[in-house]
């Protein structure tokens, strides 16, 4: 059964240690939902975390492969992860701001820039929280929406 | 070590020296040009100047399969590099330990299509185990050791070091590492203990228990470990195509080789046994036949150094990661402490394996018309038996002499598995001859095969490299006219090989000695006048045309739905 996975990588922040994982997932049939990838803060390690989708042997052949990656230390999945994502939105400055407003606070975001044109709201949320607000605002005709992908740390 | 001031490409050769390299193939090029100066200027070790790069990689293949050794290939960038992808490729997909050392445009001219510059560390990295570009002479040392490292150990494979030019000049201090830690790389060769003794006492009960061997056994030199195993509990044995030699050809337990072209004992074997033990095979498809059917009334375990392997295709009951030749003396050692193993309960399951086996051998319609392929390997058996390594292509030639050869020992059998690399025999024979100048080297190939690297019998030639060659000439692409055969209703669409060129005078052409045979007599008297000439010779046989490789399994069928005849 295909399912949405999390899988947190933590690799050797070297030359070409990301074409290593993408090529992986490409040249493997795998699919990539979102990545994202930052350096871990004081150490020559990043953090790499990707939603992917597949069954649980796909997912088990995505784990070991990732695993047999050289520069990889550690791969992480199935655990009790929290997520956040952000998503900024760009917005005519016609439209009706105050409701915009209202709609951001219900998700924990708010106004992050404005000009003479255009608004940009930014929204940091659950995943399937920041689709939903999506939805809700696409009625104030966004210009440009941009998301960031997850990233997700264990709770334990 | 106190630490020298070395430039980048006496830093390499140093490496090679400290790692006991003996051998090195390649071909020369702008990119290293400062490597072959140092390599002119040392007498460490022999380079072996192929005419193409895929020679020289293959060469240096041959070469660690046959020795299970390290091989190195130099070769340039650019095209250099292209040419050797199809070596590199050969060898990631059959476990080979490799270090191929490419040169690079200088780091300044990185990602301006320089003249001869190609990406190789991106286009390698799907083919190889790991691959470096080094950017800094003081990283070299360090990344050559650990190229080498890598490359050996736990699951081997090539390990590509791309090496702009300026580095090649660079000065920096020389500081090889004693030893390599790699916090991210550290394979398990252990096997799990309980784990162990849960697959001895599965093995204790199984009534219809199967090792099925695989190339692992040949690259964790485990024959001997194995050997005893069988001998202990006299369980039933085959071997993957990789693995041909790991149990004697007359052995009562071994029940021939496995899969496609398996015989009918030990594919029948596979789709009755009721413990399946893989010692080092990875359930490929030209072995599995239909998954779903496969070995399905059994229960699996599956041991291999990579963790990677285990459930890839087969779900398995007992996963072992581990290094085959520690965990089958592990295997052997808790059998024993638990009593000893009691060989009467597999009694009626070997008295049926050895009825499968003489009511259905291997078998051939011979001629006295035409010569048969299966005659020609037989023959070749019979001669030379263990004086012999034996080189193949692929294709048809392939199979006869994987089904036909009375292989010994292990590495005396030497053919691209995973990949199955045309033009792969002759530059592998070369390699493999001198890793074991005291064995004749025999490349068992086909008219289609040997034209896709027939530039390196120059190399043979000028190296004084006495490879013999038996081209099972049958004016086909066989193999693939095969499949037009049985699943194309006969349409040989560009699979007619007749127009050819005089491998008799091809060869003479080359400096080799060139033969033309059409009959048993003539064939013997070549093979034993190729054998004392000492020189690079080509048998170009006459066989049957329309011989098949038999038996088959189609592709997607189970393995006991075989054609036979």
């Amino acid at each position: 059964m295909e399912k949405r996975r999390i899988i947190s990588v933590t690799v050797i922040n070297e030359h070409g240690v990301l074409s290593r994982i993408s090529g992986l997932f490409a040249g493997r049939g795998y699919n990539i939902e979102s990545l994202t990838v930052a350096p871990i803060p004081e150490t020559d390690l990043s953090r790499i975390t990707i939603v992917t989708n597949g069954d649980a042997k796909i997912l088990e052949q995505i784990i070991k492969q990732l695993h047999k990656l050289i520069p990889v230390l550690t791969v992480t999945e199935n655990e009790d992860f929290l997520e956040k994502e952000m998503a900024l939105i760009k917005i005519p400055i016609e439209e009706d701001i105050a409701s915009i407003e209202v709609l951001c606070r219900a998700y924990s975001g708010h106004v992050a820039n404005a000009n003479e044109k255009y608004i940009i709201v930014a929204i940091t949320d659950k995943p399937y929280r920041i689709t939903s607000f999506l939805k809700a605002i696409k009625r104030f005709n966004p210009k440009e929406i941009i998301r960031s992908g997850v990233v997700a740390l264990e709770r334990y | 070590m106190p630490t020298k001031r070395l430039n980048g490409s006496e830093m390499l050769i140093e490496a090679l020296r400290l790692e006991g390299i003996k051998v090195i193939f390649g071909y020369p090029g702008g990119a290293v040009l400062n490597v072959y100066d140092e390599i002119f200027k040392q007498n460490y070790f022999r380079h072996i100047l192929t005419r193409h790069e895929q020679g020289a990689v293959h060469a240096a293949d041959g070469y660690a399969r046959a020795s299970g050794e390290v091989g190195v290939a130099i070769i340039t960038s650019g095209p250099g590099f292209t040419n050797a992808v199809t070596g590199i490729a050969t060898a990631y997909t059959d476990s080979i330990p490799l270090v191929i050392i490419s040169g690079q445009v200088p780091i300044s001219q990185i990602g301006t299509d320089a003249f001869q510059e190609i990406d190789a560390v991106g286009i390698s990295r799907p083919c190889t185990k790991h691959n470096f570009l080094v950017k800094n002479i003081q990283e070299l040392p360090r990344i050559l050791k650990e190229a080498f490292y890598i490359a050996k150990s736990g699951r081997p494979g090539p390990v590509l070091v791309d090496l702009p030019k300026d580095i090649s000049a660079t000065y920096g201090e020389f500081d090889y590492p004693q030893e390599v830690s790699l916090r991210t790389y550290k394979p398990t060769t252990k096997g799990n203990s309980r784990q162990i003794k849960k697959v001895v006492e599965a093995l204790k009960i199984a009534k219809k228990p199967l090792f099925y061997i695989g190339g692992g056994a040949i690259i964790s030199n485990a024959s001997n470990i194995i050997q005893q195993l069988i001998e202990k509990t006299q369980i039933p044995a085959l071997e993957t195509l990789m693995a041909r030699g790991i149990i004697p050809d007359n052995h009562p337990c071994l029940l021939g080789m496995v899969g496609m072209h398996g015989t009918y004992a030990a594919n029948m074997a596979m789709y009755e046994c009721d413990l399946l033990i893989s010692l080092g095979a990875r359930f490929d498809d030209r072995v599995t036949g239909k998954v779903s059917e496969f070995a399905k009334y059994a229960k699996i375990v599956h041991i291999d150094i990579d963790p990677s392997s285990i459930g890839k295709i087969i779900d398995v009951n007992f996963p072992i990661v581990g290094d085959l030749k520690n965990v089958c003396k592990d295997i052997l050692h808790f059998i024993e402490e638990s009593g000893g193993y009691d060989k009467n309960i597999i009694k009626e399951w070997r008295d049926l394996l050895t009825k499968y086996k003489t009511t259905h051998p291997l078998k051939y319609n011979d001629s006295s018309e035409i010569l048969k392929p299966q005659w020609v390997i037989s023959k070749i058996g019979e001669i030379l038996k263990d004086k012999a390594l034996v080189v193949t292509d692929v294709g048809q030639h392939q199979m006869w002499a994987a089904q036909f050869y009375p292989f010994n020992f292990p590495r005396q059998f030497i053919t691209s598995g995973g990949l199955g690399t045309m033009g792969f025999g002759l530059p592998a024979g070369m390699g493999a001859k001198l890793a074991k100048e005291n064995k004749i080297v025999i490349n068992i190939t086909g008219d289609g095969s040997i034209l896709m690297n027939i530039q390196e019998l120059m190399t043979c030639v000028e190296q004084k490299i006495p490879v013999i060659n038996v081209i099972l000439n049958n004016n086909y692409l066989g193999m693939v006219r095969q499949w037009q055969s049985f699943f194309y209703e006969n349409r040989f669409s560009h699979t007619d090989l007749s127009l050819q060129p005089d491998f008799v005078k091809l060869t003479e052409a080359f400096g080799g000695k060139g033969y033309r045979i059409e009959t048993k007599e003539e064939f013997e008297e070549a093979l034993k006048d190729a054998i004392h000439s000492n020189i690079p010779c080509m048998l170009d046989v006459v066989i049957d045309r329309m011989e098949h490789v038999l038996p088959m399994v189609p592709g997607g069928a189970p393995l006991n739905k075989m054609i036979l005849e």
